[in-house]
């Protein structure tokens, strides 16, 4: 598919009709996979470390993030992700792109409205509008921007420093049932499916259509495609699940390089539980803790 | 033609009795009872419907029969029988199938990977797979592709890593969906040298074609398909040369038209050019 979509390498910029930005668009969701499994294959901190010990010390920074009752300790977790990101040669730019600035457009259209709902000691009043700005609203708004910032930061670390197939192995190390483990393989198969099928389908569209179609057209368009997409999909992605059955796939990951522990892992692991040790103790420190 | 069973004296990869199966409420095979001997190169023959490919993945178990006895290697094969662990690893190690369509079969990051897979799920050791891998890629010149994302390859290359990919376990029978279809002169040339390598080789080969030109090249032994049913079946010799058959299963039409001498003409039409021969 690649080769053929005249689209690939370079992806024109610019406004373009709605069918040239859709398909910018699909083909710039698949680069950036094609991305994120080149970085997880390459050097950094994280893609040194035993995947079982990396998924295992993440995911209990992000439950300690989710927990944790002090700003500060929030602030030290979301430093600590920072950090591990840059030291893994993850851009900023990316982390902002990829996690930031969309889980802020999300959890901020619910904290916003917290600022000046919850009840409590005013700080400031909104002008014209003469609504009350309360420091328990702003702290509700920090904790869940903040918590819901951390933990997606961290979990996006695990999917960016380790290929996916390591993933799924090192779930099924720490006891997630096969099954789900199985519906997460296909789940991240059948994404690039649709993906492929979205992009043939619109270049199709696109060598039929002459000119900028106007609004109720476009809408149109879109709808009908869906459907059609969706079938099409579905029917890739049953014969791609018959090829796996075909070549003896029975559910289970099988990885070349059986995974294996080094000392080294053993010290990431107690570095990132000594985080979240140190963010859960700030939170009981009634002297330095901001508890609220 | 049709009461005559190939090779009845050697030992059946699979024997089919009264098949039936659907898609939902369309039927797809009806009635289809045919041996596939051992160690033989066989075609199957029908156009496009006529259940070439259903009866394909019948074969690799993919799907079983809604009516009829669906037999591998001497045991019955049925959804509840490939449950086992034990005969669905032997099945698999057995048997490969080849799909027409080279994207679905190809779903790994890299080539190499997408050899590697079937192995690993044979749970073959780490060195017998690296050097197996590192064997294909040799044998189908792939070497160079080794870390090429499978889905940016050409047509003829995917086709090359399909074949590959399902080849690397060894397995008997090697069962191949319009192999030569999609591809260029040399690209089909190469497919059709390779399965005319494998006749008098020991492999059991199914191929489902509506290409006649390859053919005499790659089998010993034709099965004709015509909505659903099987019509007729005989050595490639017999089939090919019955052109009455041949038309009333559309894989021949009568072509029409006009000389530059000014007269009209008809004759007998093929879609497809001789494999690895110029156009």
């Amino acid at each position: 598919m690649g080769e053929q979509s005249f689209l690939r390498g370079g992806h024109p910029r610019g406004r373009g009709d709605f069918l040239e930005r859709l398909l910018r668009g699909l083909l710039d969701a698949m680069d950036h996979a094609a991305d994120a499994e080149r970085l997880a294959a390459g050097p950094g901190l994280l893609q040194r470390l035993d995947p079982r010990i990396k998924t295992f010390g993440l995911l209990a920074l992000v439950v300690t993030a989710v927990f944790v009752k002090s700003l500060v300790a929030l602030a030290l977790l979301f430093a600590c992700a920072t950090a591990l990101a840059l030291a893994s040669r993850i851009t900023l730019r990316r982390l902002a792109g990829q996690v930031w600035i969309g889980v802020l457009v999300f959890t901020g259209a619910l904290a916003v409205p917290a600022i000046v709902l919850v009840p409590g000691d005013a700080v400031a009043v909104v002008p014209l509008l003469d609504w009350t700005i309360t420091r328990q609203g702003l702290r509700g708004a920090a904790f869940l921007i903040g918590r819901a910032q951390t933990a997606a930061t961290f979990a996006l670390l695990v999917i960016l420093t380790t290929p996916w197939p390591q993933v799924l192995k090192a779930l099924r190390s720490l006891g997630v049932p096969l099954i789900l483990v199985a519906i997460l393989g296909m789940t991240h198969r059948y994404i690039f499916v649709l993906l492929e099928s979205s992009v043939q389908l619109f270049e199709a569209k696109r060598s039929r259509v002459m000119g900028p179609l106007p609004g109720p057209q476009r809408r149109r368009l879109a709808m009908a495609s869906v459907v059609v997409l969706l079938e099409r999909s579905l029917q890739l992605a049953t014969d791609v699940h018959l090829a796996m059955i075909a070549r003896g796939y029975r559910g289970e990951v099988h990885l070349l390089d059986e995974l294996r522990t080094r000392p080294r892992d053993w010290l990431a692991l107690a570095g990132l539980l000594s985080i979240a040790a140190v963010a859960i103790g700030w939170s009981w420190l009634p002297a330095i803790g901001d508890r609220g | 033609m049709q009461a005559a069973a190939a090779h009845p004296q050697t030992a059946a990869a699979f024997e089919l009795v009264d098949v039936h199966y659907a898609y939902q409420d369309i039927p797809a095979l009806n009635g289809v009872s045919l041996r596939i001997p051992a160690g033989q190169c066989i075609a199957l023959l029908g156009a496009n419907g006529s259940g070439k490919s259903t009866l394909l993945r019948l074969l690799a178990a993919l799907c079983f029969p809604d009516r009829g006895h669906l037999a591998a290697f001497g045991e019955d094969l049925s959804d509840e029988r490939m449950q086992q662990e034990a005969l669905a690893y032997a099945f698999r190690r057995r048997v490969g199938l080849v799909f027409q369509n080279p994207d679905v079969q190809l779903f790994n990051p890299t080539v190499f990977d997408e050899l590697a897979f079937g192995p690993l799920q044979l749970g073959w050791t780490r060195e017998e797979i690296l050097r197996c891998v590192d064997a294909m890629l040799t044998e189908f010149s792939l070497a160079n592709l080794k870390h090429r994302s499978p889905h940016r390859l050409s047509g003829g290359e995917k086709k090359r890593v399909a074949l590959a990919c399902v080849l690397i376990t060894r397995p008997e029978v090697l069962l191949l969906d319009e192999p030569t279809a999609a591809l260029d002169p040399r690209s089909q040339g190469e497919v059709v040298r390779f399965l005319a390598g494998c006749r008098g080789s020991g492999r059991t080969v199914v191929t489902a074609t509506h290409n006649l030109d390859i053919v005499a090249e790659i089998a010993d032994y034709c099965f004709v398909l015509q909505a659903g049913r099987l019509v007729a079946q005989g050595t490639s010799t017999d089939i090919l040369g019955d052109g009455a058959l041949l038309r009333a299963t559309q894989l021949l039409h009568a072509h029409w038209h006009v000389h530059a001498d000014g007269l009209a003409h008809t004759h007998d039409h093929r879609h497809h050019v001789a494999a690895g021969e110029p156009l």
